[in-house]
């Protein structure tokens, strides 16, 4: 456990040392909340009981979205994991006496984890202040604060374990592009990262919801704006927690095979 | 112990031939190649052996080595390193061993050097006490004091290397596999790496299995040689055995003011300059000492240098040889 720490801490100080980047990601995560929100407030206006979700909730979906952006997009990539692999780095890595997949995971989970504790704090400040409407709110108890934490923390394991398929597919391809761009538009759009699945129409989103995708951001932020409530927050838990282990599997098993493949790339 | 026995791996290589519209053809049909990297590799080597792995490019010795470290699988063979096969126990087995690879870097390129080495320590759950011993040590024999505190992305080549050969020691491995761990480096840190892996060998009793094309490092570190070439191992001896047998010819090297020398039976002139002469010399016809008597009784003799086949003269006839 303890060289997992030290991992998590070495990749934690790595993220920390880019402070213009993540002054950057601020101003750009406050800005896009903002202009959604108002795109949001515009339709509301035109007819508020035609949607699934109340403003409120909506804002504070995007909101809690923004702030915590790192630890769920999908479209955010590795690049020292991708080097790895295409650039043959991976041969240090494997005369570590550690087991690689485990490695990975640590690694990829630290990083989303250091951009989003130091990007967040500004956002969910300003979410906080501003005028009424636009205002986020708190959940009203403890209780439902947990559940989202927890759920977050599940959201986070589903988003690294999905991407780590994405990676593990690299030994077989080299080049990450087609991969990465079909994923990161599926993904975000299925996750509910364009716009919330309660948006979805009825027999689609039935489906939608089913998938990993919906174990990811759209769990914890519809717990955390009350969306959902009761035995739907404890359905949504047990099939994030159900998606965790399955993709865990299935990277850990690819993963295995294609290593008693592996190339080093370079020589 | 390490031991190989008929290690053989191959490697499928995507072959395309240059050009545009072999590029379009290319997008339907792929042409495969299968290139033999080693064909029947074996060999043994004993605890606190000091071993040079030569050959030339594409030969097959980072193969070898990557299959030692447990990185590669092969096609078939046998490989056991202290009673483990390296890629069936590959968390065990690399726990005994320390890798550098010259062409990449294990350390974390933003944070500096003393975070990588504590990670390390950690991977590795290296003791505290023995982790501070090695450090201490290593910090002093490789001049590392000054560099601990240095992000490894402001280091030079030479200075990155010296850190990457001490991370690469900091849990005590039992083999130490250099793959090219002097490429770029200049002459004294060379010979202050030089020093310290021998030193590391008779201390220590590391044993020490190096890859390299530097012929120097051959021949200040290796006791024994591993000649490989197109996926073979073509010989395997001593280095003063490899030298006889390529030749025992010295080389005579002198400057000289007033005329030019005569030369005589046994030297074999093969560069002259105005004022400079180098002569290949058979000894087992003409001593040196003869030699050289010979020639100041003609001319004055300002300067003289002798020295027999170096290791690089060696080995080029070594390939030339085997055509490899």
């Amino acid at each position: 456990m303890k060289k997992y720490l030290a991992l998590f801490r070495i990749r934690f100080a790595n993220a920390l040392q880019y402070r213009t980047a993540a002054l950057a990601g601020i101003a750009t995560q406050f800005s896009w909340g903002l202009m959604e929100i108002f795109a949001f407030s515009a339709f509301y206006r035109a007819n508020p009981d035609a949607f699934p979700m109340e403003f409120s909730q909506t804002v504070s979906y995007i909101w809690m979205q923004q702030a915590f952006l790192a630890l769920f997009m999908m479209w955010f990539w590795e690049n020292d994991i991708a080097a790895a692999i295409t650039e043959g780095s991976i041969a240090y890595e494997m005369v570590r006496p550690i087991d690689l997949y485990s490695l990975w995971f640590c690694q990829s989970a630290a990083n989303r984890l250091a951009r989003a504790i130091l990007r967040c704090a500004p956002v969910l400040i300003v979410a906080l202040f501003v005028p009424e409407p636009f205002q986020m709110t708190l959940p009203p108890n403890a209780r439902q604060l947990f559940l989202f934490l927890l759920s977050a923390v599940l959201s986070l394991g589903v988003v690294v374990s999905f991407s780590m398929l994405m990676y593990i597919s690299l030994f077989y391809t080299l080049s990450p592009m087609g991969v990465r761009i079909i994923v990161a538009v599926l993904s975000d759009f299925l996750a509910g990262a364009t716009i919330p699945l309660p948006f979805f129409p009825e027999p689609i989103r039935a489906v939608v919801e089913l998938l990993p995708f919906a174990s990811m951001q759209n769990m914890p932020l519809r717990i955390y704006s009350g969306n959902i409530a009761g035995v739907e927050v404890l359905r949504g838990i047990v099939l994030q927690v159900f998606w965790l282990v399955v993709l865990t599997l299935i990277g850990r098993i690819a993963m295995g095979s294609a290593l008693k493949k592996v190339i080093v790339q370079g020589g | 112990m390490i031991t190989l026995q008929n290690i053989n791996k191959t490697f499928r290589v995507a072959k395309r031939q240059a050009g545009f519209g072999r590029a379009v053809k290319a997008l339907f049909s792929h042409e495969y190649e299968i290139i033999h990297a080693l064909s029947d590799i074996s060999f043994v080597i004993g605890d606190g052996e000091m071993v040079g792995y030569i050959g030339p490019n594409g030969a097959g010795k980072s193969t070898t080595i990557k299959i030692m470290c447990g990185i590669l699988t092969p096609d078939s063979g046998v490989c056991e390193i202290d009673g483990r096969t390296p890629w069936k126990e590959r968390i065990a087995h690399v726990r005994e061993i320390g890798v550098v690879f010259g062409q990449r870097s294990q350390l974390w390129w933003d944070v500096p050097i003393i975070d990588s080495f504590e990670l390390i320590r950690d991977i590795y759950k290296v003791d505290e006490k023995l982790f501070k011993n090695n450090l201490d040590e290593l910090t002093e024999l490789l001049d590392l004091a000054e560099l601990l505190k240095t992000p490894t992305r402001s280091l030079s080549l030479g200075q990155r290397m010296r850190c990457e050969i001490a991370a690469s020691l900091l849990h005590s491995p039992r083999i130490l596999f250099l793959d090219e761990p002097t490429i770029g480096l200049d002459a004294v840190s060379k010979i202050a790496i030089r020093q310290f892996i021998k030193k590391l060998n008779t201390e220590r009793g590391t044993t020490v299995i190096l890859a390299t094309h530097d012929m120097q490092d051959i021949e200040a570190l290796a006791e024994r040689i591993l000649l490989i070439g197109k996926g073979k191992i073509l010989l395997d001896g001593g280095l003063d055995e490899l030298k006889k047998r390529s030749s025992e010819h010295k080389t005579l090297v002198i400057k000289y003011s007033g005329n030019a020398p005569e030369i005589c039976e046994g030297m074999a002139q093969s560069e002259a300059k105005e004022g400079r002469l180098v002569i290949a010399l058979d000894p087992a016809v003409l001593s040196v000492s003869d030699a050289i008597a010979h020639l100041a009784s003609q001319t004055e003799i300002i300067d003289v240098s002798v020295s027999g086949v170096s290791a690089e003269e060696m080995v080029a006839a070594l390939y030339k040889e085997y055509q490899i």
